[in-house]
C-alpha cells in the first residue's frame, strides 16, 4: 500500500462515485416502478451527453441552454420509448421485457451511430477550469503532511450528481406522485384496482431515468471527453445498484460511493497486478456483499408473516 | 332506477376460456348484493368485468353491456372506474406490503386527483372512525399487520377513493369468527350511513344473506337463481345445495341429490 497516496486515491474514489450513484439512480428508478432492469441506461447516458454537444457545439447555443434543451428532449425520449416500446409489452413475461431493453440499447447505440458519427469529441466545460483545490490535511506522514489535490471538476460533478439522487429521493418519499410509483412497483394489478393510472406512473419513471441519464451523461463527458463509448461506463453502475439494493434510492449512494472507493483504494496498492486492477474491483465488492446479503444493503426484504 | 346493471355479459380468457355465459344482474342504490355460488362459477370474473380489471388476466368482455349511473363502464380502463365512484376490493387482503398503514391509505386517495390537506385529514379521520384500530398503527409497515387488520386496511384504502358502490370480493376469507362478525358490521355501517352500494362475493353464505338486501346465486357462468335475502334463505335448493345449512345427523335420500341434479341442469 502506497501510504502517501492513500487518501488522495481514497478521496478521488468517492468524488467518481457520484456520478456512479446518479447512473445507478436511473437503473433504480426503472426498476422501483416496473421491475424492469433496463439495459439500455447507459445509451439514454450517451444520447443525453450527444444532444447537449449538438446544440452547444455544433449550434453554438450557450452551454446552458443546450443542456436544458437536452434534458427536455431526453424527457420526451423516454416517454416515447415507454409508450412505443414498454406498453405494447404490457402482460408479458417480465423476462421478455428486460430483453427488449437489450435490443433497445442496439437500436439507440446504433441511432446515435448513424446521426453523430463515432468519433471522439471534445465536450465544452461545465465547470469553470480554475486551480484543482489544495486541501492540507492535519495527518503526517513520514514528516510530510498529506495533502490532497482535488480536480473542481470532480467535486463539482460529486455535489451535482449526489444534489440530484437527494432531489429524486425525496421526490419518492415526501410526494404523492412518488407515494404512487412506490405502490405500483409493489403490485402493478393492485394499483390498476385503486385507480391509478399505471402506464402514466411507468412514463413518467422512463422520463425521469432518461432526465437523471443526461445529467450523468454530461457530467461524464466533461470531465472524459465524449465518444461512444459512453454507454459502456454504465457498468460500474450494475454493481452499485446491486449493492445498495435495486428499490432502495438511498442505497444507490451508499453502492456509488462504495465501488469508487474500492476503485481509488485499488489504486493506492504498490503491488502492480492489484493495481491494475481497479476495473474489477466493483464485482469482487459486489460478490462479497451479495454473498451476505442476497437483497443488497438497502434492498427490500420480502415480508413474510409466520 | 337501478345503480348498476349487466346485461347479458360474455367474459372470455386469453380467447378460448369462457367463464361467463350471459350474466345480468342489477343493484339498487344503497344496498348489498350478496352473489353466491360454487368455487369457479365465475363470481370474481364478474366483479373483474365491472371493474375493468380483466385487462391483466388478459380477459375480454365478449357481449354484453354494463351500465352504472345510466352510463355504459363497460369499454373503460380501471382507473376511470374508480374515478366515477366504483371500487374493486380484490380478494386476499392484497396490500403495498411495505408502505406504512398511512401511506397505504393516502395512496387510496390519489385517483381522486387533487385534493386539499383538509379532505385527506378529514377523509383520513372517516376511515380511523370505521376502523379506530388503524390509526394507533398508523406508522407500521402494512406487511407485518395481522389478517384482520389487513382486511380493515384494504376497505380503508378503498374508502379514501370516495366510492358510491363497493365490490367486495371473500372479505371473510380466513378471518377468526369475531373478525369476521367485525368486518360485516362495517358493510352494515357503510350502506346505512355512508349509502355506499355494495356487491358482495362470499362463499360465507349464511353469512352474506344476514346482511344482504338481495342475492344472485351463481353456477357454472350463470345465475340460476336470484331473489330478496329472506327468500333465498328459506329456499330448499338453496339451503341443501348452496349453502350448506342441511339439518345436521338427518340421513340424506339419494333421490333428494337426484332430484336436485335434474333441476340445477334445468335451470342452468
Amino acid at each position: 500500500m502506497n501510504w502517501q497516496l492513500l487518501p488522495q486515491f481514497a478521496t478521488t474514489g468517492l468524488l467518481a462515485g457520484g456520478p456512479i450513484a446518479l447512473m445507478a439512480l436511473g437503473l433504480v428508478l426503472i426498476f422501483k416502478s416496473s421491475y424492469i432492469f433496463n439495459f439500455a441506461q447507459g445509451q439514454l447516458l450517451l444520447i443525453g451527453a450527444l444532444i447537449t454537444w449538438w446544440f452547444s457545439v455544433e449550434l453554438g447555443l450557450p452551454l446552458w441552454v443546450s443542456i436544458a434543451i437536452a434534458l427536455i428532449l431526453s424527457a420526451l425520449l423516454g416517454l416515447v420509448i415507454e409508450r412505443l416500446a414498454l406498453r405494447p409489452m404490457t402482460g408479458q413475461p417480465l423476462l421478455s421485457i428486460i430483453l427488449m431493453t437489450l435490443g433497445l440499447s442496439q437500436v439507440l447505440q446504433g441511432s446515435a451511430l448513424l446521426f453523430f458519427g463515432g468519433n471522439q469529441r471534445n465536450f465544452p466545460q461545465i465547470f469553470p477550469a480554475g486551480d484543482p483545490y489544495k486541501i492540507i490535511t492535519p495527518f503526517v506522514y513520514e514528516g510530510n503532511p498529506i495533502v490532497l489535490i482535488l480536480k473542481q471538476n470532480l467535486v463539482w460533478s460529486f455535489i451535482v450528481a449526489i444534489l440530484g439522487v437527494i432531489v429524486i429521493g425525496a421526490f419518492f418519499k415526501f410526494t404523492k406522485a412518488g407515494l404512487a410509483m412506490r405502490a405500483t412497483s409493489e403490485d402493478h394489478e393492485l394499483a390498476q384496482s385503486i385507480g391509478l393510472r399505471i402506464h402514466r406512473i411507468f412514463g413518467i419513471s422512463w422520463m425521469l431515468a432518461a432526465v437523471v441519464a443526461t445529467i450523468g451523461g454530461v457530467l461524464l463527458a466533461t470531465s472524459s471527453g465524449l465518444d461512444m463509448s459512453l454507454s459502456i461506463v454504465v457498468l460500474a453502475a450494475f454493481p452499485a445498484v446491486l449493492l445498495g439494493g435495486l428499490e432502495s434510492i438511498p442505497g444507490t449512494i451508499i453502492g456509488g460511493l462504495l465501488i469508487g472507493l474500492s476503485v481509488g483504494l485499488v489504486s493506492a496498492s504498490t503491488n502492480q497486478f492489484i493495481r491494475n486492477s481497479g476495473e474489477i474491483m466493483p464485482y469482487v465488492v459486489l460478490l462479497l456483499v451479495l454473498m451476505i446479503r442476497p437483497e443488497g444493503l438497502f434492498g427490500q426484504k420480502r415480508i413474510e408473516r409466520i | 332506477m337501478s345503480q348498476l346493471t349487466l346485461n347479458n355479459i360474455e367474459v372470455i380468457y386469453c380467447d378460448v376460456i369462457q367463464v361467463l355465459r350471459g350474466v345480468s344482474l342489477e343493484v339498487q342504490p344503497g344496498t348489498v348484493v350478496a352473489l353466491l355460488g360454487s368455487n369457479g362459477a365465475g363470481k370474481t370474473t364478474t366483479l373483474r368485468a365491472i371493474s375493468g380489471l380483466l385487462v391483466s388476466q388478459d380477459g375480454k368482455i365478449t357481449r354484453g353491456t354494463i351500465e352504472y349511473g345510466g352510463e355504459r363502464i363497460d369499454r373503460l380502463p380501471p382507473d376511470e372506474v374508480v374515478q366515477r365512484g366504483l371500487i374493486q376490493i380484490l380478494e386476499g387482503r392484497r396490500l403495498f406490503q411495505h408502505l406504512t398503514v398511512e401511506e397505504n391509505l393516502v395512496v387510496g386517495s390519489v385517483a381522486r386527483g387533487r385534493t386539499s390537506d383538509a379532505t385527506l385529514k378529514r377523509d383520513l379521520a372517516e376511515v380511523y372512525r370505521y376502523f379506530p384500530r388503524l390509526e394507533d398503527m398508523r406508522k407500521r409497515v402494512s406487511g407485518y399487520l395481522s389478517g384482520g387488520e389487513q382486511q380493515m386496511l384494504v376497505i380503508g384504502r378503498a374508502l379514501m377513493s370516495n366510492p358510491r358502490f363497493i365490490l367486495l370480493d371473500e372479505p371473510s376469507l380466513g378471518l377468526a369468527p369475531l373478525l369476521v362478525a367485525e368486518i360485516f358490521r362495517v358493510i352494515q355501517q357503510m350502506r346505512d350511513q355512508s349509502g355506499i352500494s355494495i356487491l358482495l362475493v362470499e362463499q360465507n353464505a349464511n353469512l352474506a344473506l344476514s346482511v344482504a338486501d338481495y342475492a344472485y346465486v351463481m353456477d357454472n357462468g350463470r345465475i340460476v337463481l336470484d331473489g330478496s335475502a329472506e327468500r333465498l334463505v328459506n329456499n330448499e335448493d338453496i339451503k341443501e345445495f348452496y349453502l350448506g345449512l342441511n339439518q345436521l345427523g338427518e340421513r340424506k335420500s339419494y333421490r333428494d341429490v337426484k332430484h336436485y341434479k335434474r333441476r340445477k341442469r334445468w335451470l342452468g
